[in-house]
């Protein structure tokens, strides 16, 4: 049967591969050890780094392999297909490492992307507090000048590779009057004064990755780890996210893909009423929803990265709309995987069980479904007062 | 360092199966695969690029596809390849394999280490490691799991799986060792590596860029000859003693003893 033709390069394909390798070779053999016993995944992370994954999106001047969103996206996609704690991890250090890769001084760049590239330090991004989440410019944290130091004040909520991550891209209140131009972008690392982690979080799902709270109390950095300038913080964070969003749609298509190949096996080889169950009009519709869904979302996906990769700016709308559709088609795919599946989809030996625990953070984390329609709808109030 | 590793390329042992009313192994559309004990041998060369820095070179002798195995090692992080590849190798047994893998070693010059697998999953014969070390004159430890705590250019400390339990031993460098897979955990590709391999082009010695003689090559250089090939079929029976406890201990120990058990 012919296959959607996406036209990828070789070097593309490889991406593929290599992640599907890990995949089977070394995540699917123990995923739900790490889900059960909430486990960070260091080893697999030290598999991602050999197999130079982290750099794909960093340029090659400060060690990565100089891919765009395409080549990330292949290989959160595919990863995906395994786990998707683990792929969040991954995908949690390079959207601490974007900011620095857009807004960095060239100093900055060339003593933090070489580390986040090789994969030997993790990266992590903090914008979220208790008291704000979609509502990121009510973020309370405080950075204040003091001689050749910056002093942070206050914590944030939920951050992925907390405590693990040795480099942190933090969202605070410079100007507390200026609005959207009162947040600055700052580099923190682990270990630098005043700076601590609070307990790990207990999660539905995404048990193995890591979300914890971050306390700046006096938490004091040199000057020169302020990332652009000073007031740019939320233009910072916004394009951060932008760019990362497909990567976002890209685990939900893998975690669908993953529950549909389930789904479609088990439904071909379980027999009720004396034939197999796929051969029941309702469940052949579920699962030609389900694959027709996924197509849509790759194909939406491809296409904005590669909108994306060719330099094209104020990405917001697309960004936004190559998240949503994909993760929305994640979470019920996984739903009716469950259903095809039966009984045997609710057990914890089945893989679909994880599947749908865990697709339901993709609806929320980096911006939820209703802040992307948000997004998008702002995007067409403006883009048809023009028209 | 210099380090050889000797790899071979074999039918991909989960997919393959036997007919066992011709007593064949059925072949046709089965991938072939590094023969999985030597990516252990592969991941012991690299342990030790990583902690002493060496320049590995991967010897495969297969025919052309074999190719194939080698780009694979290199996506892993082995610098150099060599196909060892010529009609006049093919039947090869393990007397014939091990001269023209020592041609091959003697070719590429000087070395400090060969490493390769434990035995083929194909063959299982565990027999190319040691006869290779005879010819290339150089001491050998077979079924290693453990390299180190110390290394060095010059010396290994290993731990050797035995029947009775394990050898600690020091080997002077050159040598040859066999791997055993309890040794390490192969690692993954790189997409650096993965690259590299793409664009190689890989090495083909024939026999007279070894300047090998034809009659002790192939199957002309192979005394081994394969009778027959059959799953031996293994039968367990079994017996519930009866009576008391005491009884039942007597009749086991006459049984053990009539079985030459004890
Ligand atoms: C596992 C996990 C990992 C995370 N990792 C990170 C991280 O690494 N870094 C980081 O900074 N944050 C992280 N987050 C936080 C995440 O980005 C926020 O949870 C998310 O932005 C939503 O914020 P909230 O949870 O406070 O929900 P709220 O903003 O309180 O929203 C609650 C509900 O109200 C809806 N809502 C809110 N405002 C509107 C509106 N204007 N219109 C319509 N509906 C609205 C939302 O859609 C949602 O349904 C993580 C969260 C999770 C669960």
């Amino acid at each position: 049967m012919t296959q959607v033709n996406y036209f990828l390069t070789e070097e593309q394909q490889m991406i593929i591969d290599l992640a599907r390798q890990i995949v089977e070779e070394k995540i699917i053999p123990v995923r739900n050890e790490l889900d059960e016993n909430e486990e960070f995944p260091w080893a697999i992370i030290k598999d991602l780094a050999q197999a130079d994954l982290f750099g794909l999106f960093i340029p090659e001047e400060y060690g990565g392999m100089g891919g765009g969103s395409l080549e990330i996206c292949l290989a959160l996609e595919h990863l995906a297909h395994g786990c998707i704690a683990i792929t969040t991890t991954y995908a949690a250090s390079a959207l601490g490492g974007y900011p620095i890769l857009l807004f960095g001084s060239e100093e900055q760049k060339k003593k933090y992307l070489p580390e986040i590239a090789s994969g030997k330090k993790l990266a992590a991004f903090g914008l979220t507090e208790a008291n704000a989440g979609s509502d990121a410019a009510g973020i309370q944290t405080t950075a204040e000048e003091d001689g050749d130091f910056w002093v942070l004040n206050g914590s944030k909520q939920w951050i992925t590779n907390g405590g693990e991550a040795e480099i942190y891209t933090i969202i605070a209140k410079t100007d507390k009057h200026k609005g959207a131009r009162g947040a600055s972008a700052f580099i923190v690392e682990k270990g630098d004064a005043g700076f601590s982690f609070g307990k790990k979080e207990r999660k539905m799902g995404l048990r193995a990755s890591s979300t914890r709270e971050l306390f700046f109390d006096d938490c004091r950095i040199p000057k020169d780890r302020i990332l652009g300038r000073r007031g740019q913080g939320f233009i910072i964070a916004m394009r951060t996210l932008d760019l990362a969003r497909p990567g976002i749609g890209a685990v939900g298509v893998g975690l669908a893909q993953a529950a549909l190949d389930e789904a479609a096996r088990y439904a071909r080889q379980r027999v009720q009423f004396g034939q197999p169950i796929i051969s029941f009009q309702a469940i052949q519709h579920m699962l030609a929803d389900m694959a027709t869904e996924i197509e849509a979302s790759r194909a939406l996906i491809y296409s904005v990265a590669r909108t994306i990769d060719s330099g094209s700016k104020n990405i917001s709308k697309i960004a936004a709309m190559a998240k949503l559709f994909p993760t929305e088609t994640a979470m019920k795919v996984a739903v009716d995987a469950v259903q095809i599946m039966g009984g045997y989809g609710y057990m914890k030996e089945c893989p679909v069980e994880k599947m749908m625990r865990d697709a339901k953070v993709l609806q929320i984390y980096e911006g939820t479904s209703q802040i992307l329609r948000n997004v998008i709808g702002k995007a067409l109030n403006s883009e048809y007062a023009k028209k | 360092m210099n380090i050889i590793v000797c790899i071979k390329q074999v039918p991909d042992t989960e997919a393959i199966k036997f007919d066992s009313e011709k007593g064949i192994l059925i072949r046709e559309g089965v991938g072939a695969i590094i023969n999985p004990p030597d990516l252990h041998a592969i991941e012991a060369a690299l342990t030790l690029k990583d902690s002493l820095g060496a320049r590995i070179t991967a010897v495969t002798m297969g025919p052309p596809q074999a190719e194939q195995a080698l780009r694979d090692a290199i996506s892993l992080g082995v610098d150099d390849v060599v196909l060892l590849s010529d009609r006049a190798f093919a039947g090869a047994d393990t007397l014939a394999t091990t001269y023209v893998l020592a041609k091959a070693i003697k070719k590429i010059g000087s070395f400090d280490l060969v490493i390769c697998g434990k035995q083929a999953v194909d063959g299982d014969t565990a027999q190319v490691g040691p006869g290779l070390a005879a010819r290339l004159n150089v001491p050998s430890v077979t079924c290693v799991s453990e390299i180190g705590p110390n290394v060095s250019e010059g010396l290994l400390q290993l731990t050797r799986m035995t029947d009775n339990g394990r050898d600690l031993l020091e080997l002077r460098l050159p040598a040859l060792i066999t791997v055993h897979p309890s040794l390490n955990d192969p690692r993954v590709p790189s997409l650096r590596g993965k690259m590299r391999a793409k664009k190689t082009t890989v090495p083909v010695w024939g026999l007279e860029d070894l300047g090998a003689d034809p009659e002790r090559t192939g199957l002309k250089g192979s005394p081994t000859r394969v009778k027959s090939t059959w799953i031996p079929s293994f039968e367990a029976r079994r017996e519930i003693l009866s009576g008391s406890p005491e009884e039942q201990v007597g009749t086991l120990m006459e049984r053990l003893k009539e079985a030459g058990v004890i």
